[in-house]
């Protein structure tokens, strides 16, 4: 397993918005985390990023424990993220967005930044060079090297994911990457995922789009307040008759 | 779009400025205007490190004219006091300062939020306490004389701090256009994103502090060599806020805004003479009009306007 959790619990005052969750992620695989509103999607993500601190469970990533590390260490073990609620650079324009992406492949030393030592200069032509390619990856590139804070909101999502692999993650966590998005617009984000995946990067994908969903991933993992609900292949986990209650609120 | 290849534009800014500094001396006409001109560039250099941490890594400093003054009194005592000669006396105040700034920066900027500010404040306040208080030191309110240097006279130092300030530019730009500056300006855009991509923001916002503290020091070591004399003035919580006020209104995240915001209001005061007892007030009120109708600040805005100007020819 790439990433495995077990026993995760978050607590936020009374609030339970995740507990007893175990959760394993196989490499290559898409798998999707499903549920209705304040499921604890969103909180799942957040913790296996890192932002958050479990209040119980641990966190392996490749045979490394991460549980209670900072968030940029979960970065620098590989594991990425974008945000439902767009986290930007808007200082910055698109290209030194996904460029502040790759850090952790070009982190250099102070005083070779400041003298702009040559070495430097060649690795920062590379790095516009890569970043580039990533733009044209998620299919933006004509917004290079606008000012990031002009971009129209499904641009910015993709910029979101190029920032995001410009990081070279082994598992891309996306938070509700078409959200917002019309139906044509979902669509392209569908292939997205599958060119990522193309790529070898694991990815956990949470996401309102049942459609989307179905379509992409391999497996499924259904919450609802805070707890597993079901998993299994998506057909699997459509039929559920569990899943199905949750979502339309019917009791029998 | 107008906004790319960064690089080039930065580097037609250093130009500029470069032209600016090798002209001027064609316009000073005597020893007072030349005076103002290498206070400018004191103040600049400066207001280019606070720019680093304010306008790039998002933080506050509420006590950069105490690292200044520190800066100053540490180059002059030991040359003063203890005989050392300038060239060793000047990097050793830069180190001083730097290490201090880490002593009081680690701890504080581990914690999110402006607590920086806070902490600033109070050192600012206590460095300009013990300056003024421990007169067998530092000769008290007073102030202190500073042996002079080999050299004298305002036309040379007009050079050195013209070059000084250059550097610094130069230095600074290509921080900002490095993975290192994007590093801070992502702090800066969203740290929760920064952290996700890898960015450890305790480390970088440190560094960005150190590094703004260690160019204040320069400059005030720098002043006292080139004025002879100092007093605990210059550490005051208000000249923080005048070197604050200065970034802000020449425009938070420009390197060139911060020079032009630290020359004119540099110059302004020397020119209202008659207004002296109310600089204060000035400088609040500017401040407040800045954040009001110009919130990114002179430079970012004019280059704005022009860039729309040229859009839209005729």
């Amino acid at each position: 397993m790439l990433l495995r959790a077990e026993n995760l619990a978050k607590r936020f005052g009374g609030v339970h918005a995740v507990q007893a969750v175990d959760f394993e992620v196989a490499p290559g695989a898409v798998q999707s985390i499903i549920g209705p509103n304040g499921a604890g999607k969103t909180t799942l993500l957040n913790l296996l990023s890192g932002i958050y601190r479990p209040d119980e469970g641990t966190i392996w990533f490749d045979g490394l424990t991460l549980t209670g590390k900072p968030p940029h260490q979960f970065a620098a073990a590989g594991i990425g993220r974008t945000f439902q609620n767009l986290q930007i650079f808007f200082n910055m324009s698109a290209l030194e967005n996904v460029m502040a992406g790759a850090w952790l492949h070009e982190a250099c030393g102070l005083a070779a930044a400041a003298l702009r030592l040559p070495r430097l200069a060649r690795a920062e032509r590379e790095a516009r060079q890569v970043a580039r390619e990533l733009l044209e990856f998620v299919g933006i590139a004509r917004w290079a090297d606008a000012p990031s804070a002009g971009m129209p909101y499904g641009a910015l999502k993709r910029l979101e994911i190029a920032r995001a692999l410009a990081a070279r993650p082994r598992l891309l966590l996306l938070d509700e990457p078409a959200a917002g998005l019309n139906p044509t617009e979902t669509r392209g984000i569908d292939g997205l995922i599958r060119r990522i995946a193309g790529r070898g990067i694991t990815v956990v994908l949470v996401e309102h789009d049942m459609k989307l969903v179905m379509e992409v991933s391999q497996r499924v993992l259904v919450l609802d307040h805070g707890r597993r609900l079901a998993e299994g292949d998506p057909a699997a986990v459509s039929a559920d008759p569990q899943v199905i209650e949750a979502y339309l609120g019917c009791s029998t | 779009m107008p906004a790319a290849a960064p690089q080039s534009a930065s580097r037609k800014g250093l130009l500029a400025l470069a032209a600016v500094v090798a002209l001027l001396p064609f316009a000073l006409a005597n020893n007072y205007t030349y005076e103002i001109a290498i206070l400018v560039g004191l103040n600049a250099i400066v207001c280019v490190g606070l720019n680093l941490l304010v306008g790039y890594a998002g933080q506050i400093s509420l006590g950069h004219a105490g690292f200044y003054a520190l800066g100053a009194y540490t180059s002059a005592i030991l040359a003063a006091r203890y005989g050392w000669p300038a060239l060793v006396s000047f990097p050793t105040s830069i180190i001083g300062v730097a290490i201090l700034a880490w002593i009081v920066g680690k701890p504080v900027l581990r914690l999110r939020g402006h607590y920086l500010a806070m902490a600033t404040l109070g050192l600012g306040i206590i460095v300009s306490v013990v300056l003024a208080t421990e007169d067998w030191l530092t000769g008290g309110p007073d102030g202190m004389s500073v042996p002079p240097l080999l050299i004298t006279g305002e036309k040379p130092w007009y050079w050195i701090v013209g070059g000084v300030l250059l550097f610094t530019v130069w230095l600074a730009q290509n921080l900002i256009d490095s993975p290192r500056g994007r590093a801070w300006r992502a702090l800066h855009g969203s740290e929760v994103a920064a952290a996700a991509i890898g960015i450890d923001a305790a480390r970088h916002k440190l560094a960005a502090f150190v590094l703004s503290a260690a160019i204040a020091a320069a400059a005030g070591a720098l002043t006292a060599h080139y004025s002879g004399f100092i007093t605990p003035a210059k550490a005051s919580f208000l000249h923080s806020v005048e070197l604050v006020t200065m970034v802000v209104f020449g425009g938070m995240g420009s390197t060139l805004g911060a020079v032009v915001g630290a020359a004119v209001l540099t110059t302004l005061p020397q020119l209202l003479t008659v207004f002296k007892e109310y600089e204060m007030v000035l400088f609040g009120a500017l401040l407040m009009l800045t954040m009001i109708f110009m919130p990114q600040g002179l430079v970012p805005t004019l280059e704005k306007l022009l860039a729309a100007a040229r859009r839209k020819p005729g």
